[in-house]
């Protein structure tokens, strides 16, 4: 998405919040022939998913135990082909909160693990909560790289980074309601060997592809809750944007690492200079000095930029969670329209066959005038054949409208609540940002404010 | 100290092709004349003192007569003998502008000038104020003839005369304006200069209305002497360069390479500058792009597109002024710096002269006991050159001292500015 210039039509804003909760109603009914099947049923009430969330916070995992990701080491081991490889694994540290609070210093427990299981962990938790908002995991491979940093997954500062980043991970779903009380979530903080084997036992991997599939397929829902369209669109352009943003800044990140260095050569240029001067010598030298310090201090600066770009980045990635929930939605629905077209489609059938008439053209309806009709036994075994499936299919539909009311409230109230951690957290990664930015000029005021004096003894 | 063949009220010539008739002018260490003088004075060891004024001839190799023209009232005397030129208000008796640049179309061309203004209490000139206007031609000779007529001092110089058409707008304010500057500078100097600002012709460029018509006057008087002066560009054999020429040549070379380097490294600076804004350009509206999808973060993504903006602004005037204000002065250094290495060589060139004809004269030792007087002549001009050019280096390290202190400090206070610009809307936020 390029950057708004003037003159450029602007979207309009979609607005991520709403003033009022709507109702229910009007969302998840379909349009079937004779509105005899079932459709959403009268409004409901919501509950805002922060208050929701908030008389649950001191059940959450993260009020009880201490999570850490302390290190991070080099392992070599075989991988599934057999062959070797080298992998980070990463320590886990858990300790009771209630043990430090007593003065206790007890010691944490601990286990290894490493990336690909925390990958095989959040897909679980993507499968078995469609509703959640799942936190993303920090990125696979190095992206929005400048050309100081480096793209190779084994670099310490790549390392570190991604160490923080899975600490945070495992804090996010420590600290939500729901998923922090999953007992695979729990195993995986505690249970070295074995772990694997658990989750796989659960069956998850056949409702993961499935799940994959119908991610990416493309089908149009006639009634989708409309929150769910505009958050959708809302989850891509947020995509979009953090993404050109992230782009950009590394740019400038370059940029700015250029201007800084280059002044390293003023430092180098005076020393010399200094050597052929009388009363200039000194002023210059040290002059000199100051131009290297400040050369010096754009690597601290732009490190501390890289933890603000990883902040930005977490929530490029939880806007991929937020989109998958909305196609969730969107699944349900189609599949709940689905299942009450089809029976529409049979209760028509079966009243044709009962009164003999013929409302809409069907094959069936122009064949039997065409050949011959059938006898009124077979077309009373018809009608019962029908009925039944009619009996069965609105038993379904009831449930799968249960099921899509139920997925619209919960998944709406963990919006709600991934709404305000958004907003909170943004905030402060931007405030956060201004104040590096100051620092940078108060810094380079002083450094500029030094070399002056120094020139002025020249 | 030997003494010449002339008795008392005999004035010893002070040791210069300045323009003040010699024979006006007191013996520096003469016991009689005024005692500041002598004590301002520190000749130099080999500096040999100067035999009676009347065998003198002082003129260039090439036989060209110095300009001794302008008479100097007693006051500024003193300023003349000082070759430590002390440059307080109260010494100084002239002052020079320019200013107010103007377009002039004609018909054949478009050119610029600019207003010079002077004021001074100088007898030399006829009135105490005057205002021309000049063009850059119009410097070009003025400085062509200072070096013609002055070829023992050094002579500031002049912003670059060509410049590439299509490349750089002549007619922009920013380069005019840096011309201006460095014009301005230049007059500057020579009126600061306590030989060079007597100079006729420089006289004649601050007060004459018509130049053109001077100007003709002049070629027609040069192309009757015959080719003046050329610089030298070889080097010369000698059997001693005395050291402090040679101390200042070595110096010279060191400083011009450094101060080339320089000139790169503020080049590139001002080029990753501009990089790094083309990137703030794209960077900043990205954010206020967020903005419009946000509620509640659309106040502090504003912000930090605000203080993006911000920062762009600063940065440009920043850079521009690099460009307008601190390239131009290293760059007219360089130029200063291979004027005064020319000088040098001239100096060289004349010491060689006379060692050869001292040589020639020591092979034919029997036939002339005495120097004869041709050598003797060389030897002056030897000496004045020396003592010229040494008052000259000295005055231009104590300048040059005073140029890069303040043109470094104003690169750190430009650089302060910007940090304060950048710095403030971001604490609003």
């Amino acid at each position: 998405m390029s950057a708004c210039a003037e003159g450029e039509p602007s979207r309009a804003p979609i607005p991520m919040e709403r003033p009022e909760a709507e109702p229910l109603s009007a969302s998840g009914s379909c349009q079937a022939g004779e509105a005899e099947a079932e459709a959403g049923s009268g409004p409901a009430a919501e509950e805002p998913g922060g208050r929701a969330a908030g008389t649950m916070m001191e059940d959450c995992l993260s009020k009880k135990i201490e999570i850490t990701v302390s290190e991070a080491e080099k392992r070599t081991g075989r991988n599934a082909m057999n062959m070797q490889e080298i992998y980070t694994a990463y320590l886990i540290e858990t300790r009771a909160v209630e043990s430090q609070t007593e003065g206790q210093c007890s010691p944490p427990d601990s286990l290894w693990r490493r990336y690909s299981e925390f990958e095989l962990l959040r897909n679980y938790l993507l499968v078995n909560y469609p509703h959640i908002v799942v936190p993303p995991l920090p990125e696979k491979r190095a992206e929005f790289v400048w050309h100081k940093l480096s793209a190779d997954n084994m670099d310490p500062d790549f390392v570190e980074r991604r160490r923080i980043g899975l600490e945070n991970f495992l804090i996010r779903v420590a600290s939500h309601p729901i998923i922090c009380q999953d007992k695979i979530f729990y195993s995986f903080l505690t249970q070295e060997g074995g772990w694997k084997e658990m989750v796989n036992e659960t069956g998850f991997q056949l409702k993961a592809e499935s799940r994959l599939k119908a991610l990416n397929a493309t089908f149009r829902v006639k009634n989708p809750d409309k929150r769910f369209t505009e958050l959708k669109h809302y989850s891509d352009e947020l995509q979009s944007v953090i993404s050109h943003l992230l782009r950009v800044r590394a740019r400038v990140a370059d940029r700015l690492y250029g201007v800084y260095k280059v002044h390293g050569n003023y430092g180098r240029v005076f020393s010399e200079w200094s050597a052929i001067e009388k009363e200039m010598g000194d002023g210059l030298q040290s002059a000199g000095h100051h131009m290297d310090v400040y050369a010096a201090s754009i690597d601290d600066i732009l490190e501390e930029e890289e933890h603000y770009a990883d902040q930005l980045k977490e929530y490029l990635f939880y806007a991929e969670a937020l989109r998958a929930v909305c196609r969730k939605h969107e699944l349900i629905q189609y599949d709940l329209e689905m299942a009450a077209q089809d029976l529409a489609s049979k209760k028509q059938q079966c009243e044709e066959l009962a009164t003999g008439t013929l409302r809409t053209f069907s094959l069936k309806g122009m064949t039997s005038k065409l050949f011959g009709q059938e006898s009124p036994e077979q077309r009373e075994g018809k009608i019962k054949v029908l009925e039944e499936q009619i009996h069965d299919g609105e038993e379904q539909l009831k449930s799968k409208n249960v099921e899509g009311r139920e997925f619209v409230k919960s998944a709406w109230a963990d919006i709600e609540r991934f709404k305000e951690q958004k907003n909170h957290d943004l905030k402060e990664a931007l405030i956060n940002y201004a104040v590096m930015q100051i620092s940078m000029c108060k810094k380079g005021i002083q450094v500029w404010t030094n070399a002056k004096e120094c020139f002025s003894k020249m | 100290m030997s003494a010449g063949g002339g008795g008392l009220g005999t004035p010893r010539a002070l040791p210069s092709s300045g323009p003040r008739a010699l024979r006006d002018m007191p013996h520096p260490l003469a016991a009689s004349s005024s005692e500041e003088a002598a004590s301002e004075l520190t000749p130099s060891p080999d500096l040999l003192l100067p035999r009676s004024f009347a065998d003198k001839d002082l003129s260039l190799p090439n036989g060209t007569p110095v300009d001794t023209s302008s008479p100097a009232s007693s006051s500024s005397l003193l300023n003349r003998l000082q070759l430590d030129d002390d440059l307080d208000g109260e010494t100084r008796d002239l002052f020079v502008t320019v200013d107010d640049p103007k377009k002039h179309i004609c018909t054949m061309e478009t050119y610029i000038t600019y207003r010079v203004t002077t004021k001074t209490t100088r007898a030399e000139f006829d009135l105490p104020e005057y205002s021309i206007r000049r063009r850059y031609q119009d410097f070009d000779w003025l400085r062509n003839k200072l070096e013609e007529s002055q070829p023992t001092h050094l002579i500031p110089p002049l912003p670059e005369k060509f410049v590439m058409k299509g490349v750089v707008d002549r007619f922009s304010e920013e380069f005019v304006e840096t011309r201006r500057k460095a014009l301005d500078k230049f007059l500057k100097r020579i009126a600061d200069h306590p030989v060079l600002s007597f100079n006729e012709h420089f006289n004649v460029f601050l007060t004459a209305k018509d130049l053109n018509a001077y100007k003709k006057q002049g070629m027609a008087l040069l192309s009757k002497m015959g080719e003046s002066v050329k610089y030298v560009t070889g080097s010369y054999k000698l059997r001693s360069r005395p050291l402090e020429f040679a101390a200042v040549g070595d110096y010279l070379d060191t400083f011009v390479l450094k101060l080339g380097t320089i000139d790169r490294i503020a080049q590139r600076i001002i080029k990753e500058e501009l990089e790094y804004l083309v990137e703030l350009r794209e960077y900043g509206p990205v954010y206020s792009t967020w903005g419009g999808l946000e509620v509640e973060l659309a106040e502090p993504l504003e912000g930090v597109s605000a203080c993006i903006g911000n920062c762009c602004t600063a940065l440009e005037e920043l850079s521009d002024d690099m460009t307008e204000d601190f390239l131009p002065v290293l760059r007219e250094y360089i130029l200063y710096s291979e004027s005064m290495k020319n000088v040098l060589k001239k100096r060289d060139q004349v010491q060689a002269e006379y060692e050869a004809k001292l040589e020639a004269v020591a092979l034919k030792k029997e036939e002339r006991p005495k120097m004869p007087a041709d050598v003797e002549k060389c030897q002056d001009r030897v000496e004045c050159f020396n003592a010229d050019l040494k008052a000259d280096m000295e005055r231009w390290q104590n300048n040059k001292r005073q140029d890069f202190r303040q043109l470094l400090m104003g690169m750190a206070d430009k650089n302060i500015q910007y940090y304060e610009k950048e710095s403030v809307p971001a604490s609003c936020f």
